[in-house]
């Protein structure tokens, strides 16, 4: 068969790479963001990542709230594990304020934190799967992720954007059913777990699907700012709370899980060995805070007058109650001055909030440090060379979240 | 060795010992300024000494000072030293009429799109980025919105009635600065509501 050319004008250039819009709205995608990849066959050249299609302009908005009305932004950054965020904030406002929260307190916090970590991880890990075609693992954990969410839901009253907790403390005592819910995830969610790990770990299609996928150095990770699973993945022990403890963390004993080259299959099992240390922190947890009697088990907040609400039946009957009620709803209550950072570590990585107080009662400036947005960056680096369904599983792997990347 | 904040201070007045560097403490954590040419010269000393060794770039954010003519915008860096549990904030200001900073991409690759993003909301102009584009909004808008003198809200709206529900005219939140305050104290003549 003879073969045909084509004549191209003069001057253009042929083309050897397709572009191919891994866009906005993908299955594949876990929220909005868009990559435009070069590829030439099946291979990466190169990547372009858009962002931004649910900027919210939280750090703005930030800018005309008090102090409470910050916390469900917070919610809505990280928001498979809200409740991080939220005790993260919380944290940031009582370092800027000087407030001390009692153990019972931290253990709670603890407890919630934990939960929402185990939270993200179990989606992250199941997506890892789906993506790579097992669809079964994600329906079989969501059905104890659905446990974690009726946790939150007798604490707080909500599932998904929590808006938990309160300068100071929780808005309420976690009532005996959340104990009783408390208790039946422990018992139960370890058998879950291990099924889980069973049927991934050893799978020799998954293995061959997320070993050597988009690995990173440790140097090429900490010189991109990674922090959280991702940077322990690559070898580095960081984690924030070992390195600088908040909300009593120092009382807790567990391991900080940690791989050796930092690929897809190494961030899988930073994760799940994390699930393990979370429920090992929560079992403690729950057991200090069942060691408080008395009086001394029914204290949930500390106390601070200015920024947390007093019982009702107090605001009806004493005055300096209602003065504060009134000054705190109608927003009249002026923070010091100060600029403090302050972070956690979010499931993903560390969170920061650096806070810019100028003595009103808004803040000055706020400023979200968000992990998932600071590690997209190392997506090209990270998939140069690699094949397209490479590309995807590193995508999932890294556990990007829109609502966090763009804030 | 857990480095001290005085050490710190010690060490970057030796070094840069002609330069002005203001050093204030808030919440236990060190934090400078120093003047904006200099940035380089700082990150990089920051990085290469080997006591010192702040080589992990947490974040970098602006602020915007309206009332400081001059030195309007301030781009923070934090850096933090992984071995020895340090974080540090360093500070640099620039005119808001000629924003341009140099930038940390070659340093640090997390700086990247931490710079397109201050870029982004407030203007600052990178010199030797590779990528200077706005990241979180619109390639086509045309003013940077988290400087002052934006308002939140989209200003050309008319369908929306602001006077109901508390927000925005007559009342709201916000500092003195930025906002106006609640309705009796913006009715200082004591006239009352206008019946329409």
């Amino acid at each position: 068969m003879s073969e045909q050319h084509i004549k191209l004008p003069e001057g253009s250039i042929e083309k050897t790479t397709t572009t191919l819009n891994l866009g906005p709205t993908h299955p594949a995608t876990h929220g909005v963001f868009q990559n435009i990849l070069e590829l030439d066959g099946e291979r990466i050249v190169s990547a372009e990542q858009t962002i931004g299609y649910i900027h919210r302009a939280f750090e703005k908005i930030a800018e005309r709230r008090p102090l409470y009305q910050i916390t469900p932004l917070t919610d809505r950054l990280n928001y498979c594990s809200s409740p991080i965020n939220n005790m993260g904030w919380h944290l940031t406002c009582e370092k800027l304020l000087g407030v001390k929260t009692p153990k019972r307190v931290d253990y709670l916090r603890v407890i919630i934190m934990e939960l929402a970590r185990i939270a993200d991880h179990l989606i992250c890990n199941s997506i890892v799967g789906v993506d790579s075609g097992a669809y079964t693992g994600f329906l079989y954990v969501m059905q104890y992720r659905e446990l974690i969410y009726e946790i939150w839901e007798e604490v707080c009253g909500s599932r998904l954007t929590t808006n938990i907790g309160r300068i100071g403390g929780f808005e309420r005592n976690f009532n005996d059913i959340a104990f009783q819910k408390l208790e039946k995830f422990l018992k139960e969610y370890p058998k879950v777990l291990e099924e889980f790990e069973n049927l991934f770990t050893r799978n020799r299609i998954f293995m061959e699907r997320l070993i050597g996928a988009g690995p990173i150095s440790a140097e090429r990770a900490l010189n991109y700012g990674f922090t959280g699973p991702n940077l322990r993945a690559a070898g580095v022990d960081y984690d924030v709370r070992v390195h600088s403890p908040y909300s009593s963390y120092e009382d807790f004993k567990f391991d900080i899980p940690v791989g050796t080259t930092g690929d897809c299959y190494d961030r899988f099992l930073v994760r799940n060995q994390e699930m393990w240390q979370s429920l090992s922190i929560i079992e403690q947890a729950y057991q200090k805070v069942q060691e408080f009697k008395g009086a001394e088990a029914e204290v949930y907040h500390a106390d601070v007058p200015e920024y947390y609400l007093p019982p009702k039946q107090d605001v009806y009957t004493k005055m300096e109650a209602l003065i504060w009620h009134f000054k705190i709803i109608m927003g009249e209550i002026e923070m010091p001055p100060g600029e403090v950072y302050s972070s956690v570590e979010g499931a993903n990585g560390e969170v920061g909030y650096y806070l810019i107080s100028d003595g009103g009662r808004t803040p000055y400036r706020l400023h979200f440090r968000r992990p998932g947005f600071i590690y997209y960056q190392a997506f090209e680096e990270l998939t140069k060379g690699a094949m397209l369904s490479d590309a995807i599983i590193v995508m999932s792997s890294l556990n990007l979240i829109a609502g966090e990347v763009d804030a | 060795m857990k480095i001290s904040n005085d050490y710190i201070k010690q060490r970057l007045s030796e070094k840069f010992a002609g330069t002005q560097i203001d050093f204030t403490e808030t919440y236990g954590m060190l934090s400078f300024v120093a003047p904006k040419d200099m940035n380089l010269k700082v990150l990089n000393f920051l990085f290469d000494d080997e006591e010192l060794k702040f080589r992990f770039l947490t974040d970098i954010c602006a602020v915007h000072y309206p009332d400081q003519k001059g030195k309007e915008l301030a781009v923070v860096y934090h850096l933090h030293n992984l071995e020895d549990n340090v974080r540090i904030r360093f500070k640099i200001f620039t005119d808001i009429n000629q924003p341009d900073v140099y930038t940390a991409t070659g340093l640090f690759s997390a700086a990247n799109w931490m710079e397109r993003e201050t870029y982004d909301f407030y203007g600052v102009n990178f010199i030797g980025h590779p990528n200077l584009k706005r990241i979180l909004n619109v390639d086509e808008m045309d003013y940077f919105p988290l400087r002052k003198e934006y308002p939140l809200e989209d200003q050309s709206r008319v369908d929306k009635d602001d006077e109901m529900f508390g927000r925005g005219g007559t009342i709201g939140f916000g500092t003195e600065k930025t906002d106006h305050g609640t309705l009796v104290e913006m009715d200082k003549n004591n006239e009352g509501d206008e019946i329409i």
